[in-house]
């Protein structure tokens, strides 16, 4: 942490929700009283490429983004995408890593293989990880499109953040039809992602 | 009340609040929000324009009208805007007129990065650089009065780390802003030669009066710390110098164009040593050298792409490290080598190099599931023809495993390129050369090229690739759609209609999906000898409520020929035996199952029928 600023770095496939998981975030850290900067940057990603979300809070933020090697924590949708953006993570930071396969393109054609062992190969990087297999939670949840919610309540059992303001938060970003849908995805997270 | 905003959203609620009436735009990233934005404000007339020149016009005819007015465009937009900007400069205003400039450092979604400053320096109108949300809201706010004091059009540039980055805004009332009295004025406003002279002698005047203005607006603040290290930075460039190097004296440039010579001279004295940090272009800098000042910028900071704290840590920060580290943020600091405890960390220290990513798939953008572009791109290939493309969800037919796409310059170069390919090289050639545009592109600035195409005898055949929407920014509407901005119904445009209008009488109308119709039409119309024209028409994927039946792969049936992996359609992969279709993913549009040799593609649920 730099200056009490927490960078928190969401990767994950277009479609996957990591956009909508960065919106419930970064208005959760509003209430900590101090700056929030959120990035999303996507290009031409909503066509199925790869989408990252970075949120910054603290006292005092400057950059909108973070510098490779300084994330406290980088919350995975997809596994190929945990192991592109590894080098984001610091030291002592938290992988909490979904682990799902959606291969790209270039390994549907057949002109690319998906890695092996990904999942083995970053424990043996990283200090602190978490997998999950977000994808059966949120089903067991009530919705398959909820993977975005467990992530985060994995992640927010590790943040500064009271329960409250996830809840409030949660309750401003999804429409109330989802909502009990979602809280749930977001309760089992926090409760599987020990 | 504090609210998360990006910064083209920042700039709605600013320009509402300060009043604006009438906006207009044409989508493009990372502009588009802007207009979306405005859409919403029942006080506001927001339009999506044909084209960024069309949407100024309509801005300026509002402001000499008397309403505040914005135009809001990505950078390459300015380039088709340019024409009425540079006399807009003269004629100046009546009410406030912005025009947001949203450049692309980086290209995340661009076809070059330029540097849009050097037009308000062109025009000599004033150009303001936000460094975060709030400072969007407070400049556009600012803009629209500096627009009416100084009788100047404003650009506010903005760069897609601030336009698309969310930070925190207090959010204000609106302020009604009367109507101003029209006075006709033709001297002002009819640019004839004898009345243009005049004005110029009018531009030169505010560009006094603005620089005297540049000494003292607090857009431009120096935040004195120590004094042997100085940095003249302006817009996101900002933050990654305070971020990197936090002990630093800074210059801050709200207002770079034009620019506070004296102000800037003073600080230069004021340190030891001077830097200027600002993303692509030196455009500070040469101005800076230009008062015969010593600084460094471009020696060191990168011309090319977006900067960062780190690569300022990298390249100034290294520089000031040499003579004071503690200048520089210390996670940006190469760490001593000595210095590590316990067990050696598998990750580089922070800010150091870490490890560098093993070769891995890359996870390219792809035409969506359904996506009606596929089977047209596919036929393209198949045929083997010389494509000059356009800018738009389509363009991505350029890249594998479609590959069918030979050029792509700007909105509506696909027509004067192809043009050019068949003035050059003959007849037969233009036989195998297209050009294929959307719909919206084709509305933008396509139907000028095929005017030229008809007046100048071309025997050339253009694609429309016509989906009923702005697909690449995010499905806005056009003239073609139905609809206006704000959702409203509107009157149609008719492509067929537009087409035949132009001169062109061999128009043909075929269902993209429909791969042997399409196929068809593309024979024929290449062997015309007069140019065509042939709409290829089916809504985009993304819009289209309802999803049809998706298809299946009888497993038996298939051959393992992988042809249809040719479309790259993400739905399709092959499990090492036999072609797999994701029953989520699939759209049912049913390409596949026409491009299958064996039959062993069929629509889910039929395997027994």
């Amino acid at each position: 942490m730099h200056n009490g600023v927490i960078n928190v770095l969401l990767v994950g496939v277009g479609g996957q929700g990591t956009i909508l998981a960065g919106r419930v975030l970064s208005r959760a850290a509003i209430s900590l009283g101090g700056e929030v900067k959120v990035s999303d940057i996507h290009g031409m990603a909503q066509r199925g490429g790869s989408v990252v979300t970075q949120v910054r809070f603290g006292t005092r933020v400057y950059s909108p983004v973070m510098a490779p090697g300084t994330a406290d924590f980088l919350v995975a949708f997809e596994k190929l995408e945990a192991r592109r953006w590894l080098h984001y993570l610091k030291n002592d930071g938290w992988l909490i890593v979904n682990d799902q396969e959606l291969p790209p393109l270039p390994v549907l054609t057949g002109a690319a293989t998906y890695p092996e062992n990904l999942i083995g190969e970053m424990g043996k990087k990283v200090s602190n990880m978490v997998v999950l297999d977000a994808l059966e939670l949120a089903r067991r949840a009530g919705n398959v499109k909820a993977v975005n919610m467990v992530l985060m309540g994995a992640l927010a059992r590790r943040l500064p953040m009271e329960r409250e303001a996830w809840e409030k938060a949660l309750a401003e970003s999804v429409p109330e039809r989802f909502l009990t849908v979602n809280k749930n995805a977001f309760q089992l997270g926090w409760e599987e992602g020990l | 009340m504090r609210e998360l905003l990006i910064g083209n959203h920042a700039l709605a609620r600013g320009a509402w609040e300060a009043g604006l009436k009438v906006a207009a735009a044409y989508p493009g990233t990372p502009s588009t929000e802007i207009i979306e934005a405005l859409a919403g404000y029942p006080e506001v007339y927001a339009e999506w324009a044909p084209n960024e020149k069309v949407a100024l016009e309509v801005a300026i005819g509002a402001a000499i009208g008397g309403a505040r007015a914005l135009a809001a465009m990505k950078h390459v937009g300015v380039n088709v805007a340019a024409d009425p900007l540079m006399t807009l400069a003269y004629t100046g205003v009546n009410a406030g007129l912005v025009l947001v400039s949203a450049d692309d450092p980086g290209l995340f979604s661009s076809q070059n990065e330029q540097d849009n400053r050097f037009y308000a320096r062109m025009a000599q109108i004033p150009c303001l650089e936000p460094a975060d949300s709030q400072e969007v809201k407070d400049m556009t706010m600012l803009a629209f009065e500096l627009s009416e004091k100084f009788d100047t059009p404003v650009m506010l540039r903005l760069t897609t780390r601030i336009a698309h980055s969310y930070s925190l805004v207090e959010l204000g009332e609106r302020r009604e802003v009367p109507l101003k009295d029209y006075v006709k004025q033709p001297a002002k406003y009819v640019m004839l030669p004898a009345f243009g002279k005049k004005r110029h002698l009018a531009v030169e005047e505010r560009r006094h009066r603005l620089m005297e203005y540049a000494e003292i607006t607090p857009l431009n603040r120096v935040e004195w710390a120590d004094r042997r290290v100085g940095v003249i930075t302006s817009g996101v460039a900002y933050q990654y110098v305070k971020e990197a190097l936090p002990g630093v004296s800074v210059l801050k440039l709200g207002l770079s164009y034009p620019l506070p010579e004296k102000l800037i001279r003073d600080f230069v004295f004021g340190v030891e040593t001077c830097y200027v940090v600002e993303e692509l272009e030196p455009f500070l800098e040469d101005q800076i050298r230009a008062q015969g000042l010593p600084v460094t910028g471009k020696e060191l900071v990168p011309r090319v792409d977006e900067l960062s704290s780190l690569i300022i840590a990298r390249t100034v920060g290294a520089h000031v490290a040499a003579t004071a580290p503690e200048l520089v943020a210390p996670e940006f600091l190469p760490a001593p080598a000595a210095t590590a405890v316990g067990p050696v960390r598998p990750l580089a220290a922070a800010g150091k190099t870490a490890e560098p990513t093993p070769p891995l798939p890359g996870r390219p953008p792809l035409m969506c599931p359904g996506c009606p572009h596929r089977g047209v791109f596919y036929v393209l290939k198949k045929l083997d023809l010389v494509v000059a493309g356009d800018i738009g969800c389509y363009t991505l037919g350029a890249t594998p495993p479609l590959n069918a796409m030979d050029t792509c310059i700007c909105m509506g170069a696909s027509l004067g390129v192809a043009m050019g390919l068949e003035k050059a090289r003959g007849t037969e050639f233009a036989r195998r050369v297209v050009g294929v545009i959307g719909d919206s592109t084709f509305l933008h600035s396509g139907m000028t090229g095929l005017l030229d195409m008809v007046y100048n005898g071309s025997k050339g055949t253009l694609i429309i690739l016509d989906n009923g929407t702005t697909a690449m920014t995010g499905h806005q509407d056009h003239p073609g759609t139905g609809y206006t901005a704000a959702h409203r119904e509107a009157p149609k445009a008719d492509l067929e209609a537009i087409v035949r209008a132009l001169g062109v009488r061999r128009v043909q109308v075929v269902d993209s999906y429909d791969l042997e119709a399409v196929e068809k039409a593309v024979r024929e119309e290449t062997e015309a000898p007069e140019p065509s024209v042939i709409i290829v028409r089916r809504p985009c994927a993304l819009i289209v409520k309802g999803k049809k039946g998706s298809y299946t792969v009888l497993p038996d049936n298939c051959l393992g020929c992988r042809y249809c992996l040719d479309l790259g359609c993400p739905a399709l992969s092959f499990n090492g035996i036999h072609a797999v279709i994701d029953p989520i993913q699939c759209n049912g549009c049913g390409v596949c199952r026409q491009v299958c040799p064996s039959e062993a593609i069929i629509k889910a649920g039929e395997e027994d029928a």
